[in-house]
Formats: C-alpha cells, structure tokens, sequence
C-alpha cells in the first residue's frame, strides 16, 4: 500500500439506539479504488457522509491527508471538503440551476480564477462525461444516467483527490451502469484519485474495485480483491456475489 | 465542526406511568426543545450575516422572487382591503352623522394596523411557505448535502439570502399595500357619494401623522424577518421524506403568522407606552 491519503479508525455511529457501524478500519491509499459491499442498512452510505462531516460519529477518528476532521473547525473542515468529491445517490443537482450553474456552483468562492477560466474549466468537465451539449438544460430535462454523469462533473471540476461514489450505478440500466463504472475508472486514471465506491453492484465493482471491503454487522468482515472475494471460503461472501 | 454537522436533538422520551399526562409533557418539552433550536438557528443566522463573503448578487436575486413578485397579490389584496372597509364602515358613521370622518378613519385604520397586518399574513402565506416547501425539498434531494460537501456555506447562500430579503422587502410591499388600499378607499367613497380626489387626500394627509406611520412601519421589518427565519428553519431542519416537504411548507405559515400576531400585539403595548 502506498501513501495512506484517508483513515478510518474505529469508527462507531448508532441511530436512535440501533448500531449501524461499530468498529470500522480502514486505510485508502494515493489513486486507490477500494470499493465497499454490504447490504441494504450495513451503514455503507453512513460510512461516507461521517466522512465528510454529514454524520457526526459516535466515535473513532476520520483523518483525512492527516488531519483529523473531529478537530477541524468549520473553515477549515471545508477546505478539506473541496478536496473531497462526494456523488450522490440521486446526483443532488441544484434543480433551480441549469447545468452549467450547477458546475460553476463550486468555484463561487474562488477569486483568483477569471470568468473565463472558470467557464473552461466547466467546459472540459463537461467534455470529461461526455455532456458538452447539456450545458444550457435544466436537471430536469436529464435522464438518470445524464443527472449522475452533471453530478460526477460537479465533483471532478474542483480536481478532487479523494472521490466518494455513494451507490453510483442504482436505478441505471446496465449499459448506463457500465458507462458510469468505465466512468469511474478513467476518473481513477486520469486525475490519480483514491475513490470509496459504495456499490451493490457486482460488475460495477468488477470494472473499478483494486482492493473490497465487505461490511457486516458494522464490522470490516472481509477485505481482498475482487477474485478472493468472489471465490471466498465463506460461503456468505460467495453467496453475495453470486445472489448479487 | 459542530454547526455543520445536523445534530438536531431527538426528542426526549418520557417514562410516565400516566400516558396522557406523559404526552403533554413530551409535547411541552419538545415545544421548549423547537424555541431553543430556533434561537440558537437565529443566532448563526446573526454571526453569519456580517461574515463576508456577502452575497449581494443573491440578495437582490430574492427580493426580486420575494418581494416583486408577491407585489401583485399584495396589491391586489391591498386595493379590496380599502374599499371593503370604506363601504362596510361608512353606514356606521352615517349613524352618528360623520360621514366626514371617513377618509381619515380608514386611512389611519390601514396604515396603522390592517395593512401591516394583512400584507404580513399574506406574505407568511406565499413566501413564507414557498421557503419553507423549497429548503425542505433542497434537504429531501440531497442539495443542501451536496453545497456542504463542495466547501460551500449553505446556510449563508440559503438562508441568510432570503431572510435578509424578506426583512428588506415586506415594508416595501406594505407601503405600496397601505398607498393602493387608500386608492381602493377613494373609490369606495366615490361609490357612494362624490367625493373629490383633492378633498380625500387632503383629509387622509391632515389626521395621518408620523407617529401613525413610523411604528408601523417598523413592525414590519420584524414581521419580514420572523417569517423568514421561521420558514428557513421549517425547511433547513424539515425530515426526510416528500411528506416532510408538505409538514415545512404548512408549519411555516402556521408559526410565521403567529408570530406576526405576537409581534403586532407586543408593538402595540411598545407604542402605547411611548405616546
């Protein structure tokens, strides 16, 4: 494993009494794609937003390029945030913004960078998901997979080092499911971003999985890569991709 | 960290013996829970309003959909509130032969109390729910996840953008509300009796006094800012779900026109005590 760019060490969230997860460890190294499998309510998603600060642990460390994101402050936790790409689930694009809006929302705050830079930026994000023609139309008018490709340039316009894919593939057809996978991938190549893929998805973590993490009862239950997982001694771990 | 991270307290749950007596107790405390939840949420909408950086181009981007574009309902609303009032109160003078009196009964009447009042409750109801129905959809989507994970200050873009609005543009809409109601009086004097445009001004002009509208005036600024904040909150900490959506919009118009009440009466007890 090469530079340890995020950690998670013991981390414990609970909902209204109900453990979701409750010792959870793991290290991402510089241009990794660590995918994360588990089942529907194994808190994979509530893995990621403590993350980033959505969900506040119950306790445990989240230490993101080494810092420890429980002692930051509210600035300086979201200087770390900008280097943090976060896709949602539904995309979460700004519906009252057109596309264009939506990808210059991000570099409101960034004074240095001229009208026109920052409309080339938007441009070459655009031209990265294939969605150079989309520029001027409303989420609205989007399918699912164009809403997820807007939301992963979104993401990639403020040249993040870490991305965090929540359930990118769900709701997709398969040839839309593969495109945003080979999607993820060519992120991983180009830009040398460590990404957390959170995936029910087998060929989803098949096409952008270099190490898996598979969460049971809020534990790290088992770690490798997609082939040792997937021809696992456990039967629960085979049975998963399999079933999947 | 700590405000970034939406740690709404959950409400408490009782161990009473006596259920109905539990309940209202449950109810008691989570309605002193609400009001400490929203003055702590007033109180970064104060720290964050002098921050820079100021969003001015946002600023006037919401009183252009606040304030403009409730202008004609309030006008609208304005103009019957004048005539309605002209026409159901001038038989009552007519008793007491003071007919006369009628141009400045209404105008101090709107200008004093009924315009502020009404245009508020009229405001709470398009803006103060349309607030509320946008943030908790914004929550409900993700979008307000999403601005906080980019860097960004959700809170300053969103809401202290539209409560600065509301604040600044419900005594515009009243003024010109209290200015198209004495109009609709006019015409509900002329409707039964001429009564020349010169003569009705000049009457409305002579019995209104700066302290009829200087008070006035001020409330409103309180009522725009607690239907905004109110609002605001309602849709910023609404629950998951669509449903959640429908529960912000309707409590916004409910608590944000009852604060106007609140407000009116305190103002009124402040007024009386100065004259």
């Amino acid at each position: 494993m090469g530079e340890i760019i995020a950690e998670i060490d013991h981390l414990k969230k609970s909902f209204d009494g109900n453990a979701v997860l409750t010792d959870i460890n793991l290290k991402i190294a510089k241009g990794e794609n660590l995918v994360v499998f588990g089942k529907s309510g194994s808190g994979k998603s509530v893995l990621i937003k403590c993350m980033v600060g959505l969900e506040e642990p119950d306790g445990g460390n989240v230490i993101l390029f080494g810092k420890n994101i429980a002692d930051l402050n509210s600035d300086q936790l979201n200087q770390i945030r900008k280097k943090v790409g976060f896709l949602f689930q539904s995309a979460a694009l700004y519906d009252s913004m057109t596309v264009r809006e939506n990808l210059e929302f991000p570099l409101r705050d960034i004074k240095s960078m001229s009208k026109d830079e920052k409309d080339a930026l938007v441009v070459e994000a655009l031209a990265n998901v294939s969605l150079e023609n989309a520029m001027n139309k409303m989420p609205s008018e989007l399918s699912g997979g164009m809403r997820k490709r807007v939301g992963l340039a979104r993401t990639l316009i403020l040249k993040p080092e870490i991305m965090l894919y929540d359930e990118p593939t769900t709701g997709l057809d398969p040839i839309t499911s593969k495109e945003i996978s080979n999607l993820i991938l060519e992120v991983q190549q180009k830009y040398n971003t460590s990404s957390i893929i959170i995936t029910h998805d087998v060929e989803c973590a098949q096409i952008t999985a270099n190490r898996m993490v598979i969460i049971k009862n809020g534990l790290c239950f088992a770690e490798g890569t997609f082939d040792e997982l997937s021809n696992s001694k456990d039967e629960w771990v085979r049975s998963f991709f399999t079933k999947a | 960290m700590a405000t970034d991270i939406k740690n709404t307290p959950q409400p408490i749950l009782l161990t009473d013996a006596d259920p109905v007596e539990g309940s209202y107790l449950t109810a008691l405390k989570e309605f002193f829970l609400e009001v400490a939840r929203l003055t702590r949420f007033t109180g970064r909408f104060f720290r964050e309003v002098v921050k820079p950086p100021y969003e001015l181009n946002m600023i006037i981007k919401q009183c252009y959909s606040l304030g403009y574009k409730s202008f004609p309902l309030i006008a609208i609303t304005g103009f019957i509130m004048g005539l309605v009032l002209t026409i159901q109160s001038r038989p009552t003078l007519a008793d007491f032969g003071a007919v006369s009196w009628l141009p400045a009964m209404v105008a101090i009447s709107i200008v004093r109390e009924i315009g502020p009042v009404i245009a508020a409750l009229i405001f709470a109801g398009k803006v103060g729910s349309g607030i509320g129905a946008e943030l908790a959809s914004m929550k409900v989507t993700e979008q307000i996840d999403a601005m906080e994970v980019s860097g960004m200050n959700p809170f300053k873009y969103l809401v202290v953008t539209k409560v600065v609005s509301a604040t600044l543009m419900l005594p515009v809409l009243v003024i010109a509300a209290d200015a198209i109601a004495l109009g609709g009086a006019y015409i509900g004097c002329n409707l039964q009796g001429a009564v020349n445009d010169h003569l009705f001004f000049l009457d409305v002009f002579q019995k209104l006094s700066f302290s009829d509208i200087y008070p006035a005036t001020i409330k409103t600024f309180f009522f725009g800012f607690f239907i905004g904040i109110i609002g605001c909150y309602k849709g910023y900490y609404s629950k998951q779900g669509t449903e959640g959506v429908g529960i912000a919009a309707n409590s916004a118009v409910v608590i944000g026109s009852l604060a106007v009440f609140i407000i009116d009466m305190i103002a009124v007890q402040v007024t009386s005590m100065f004259n």
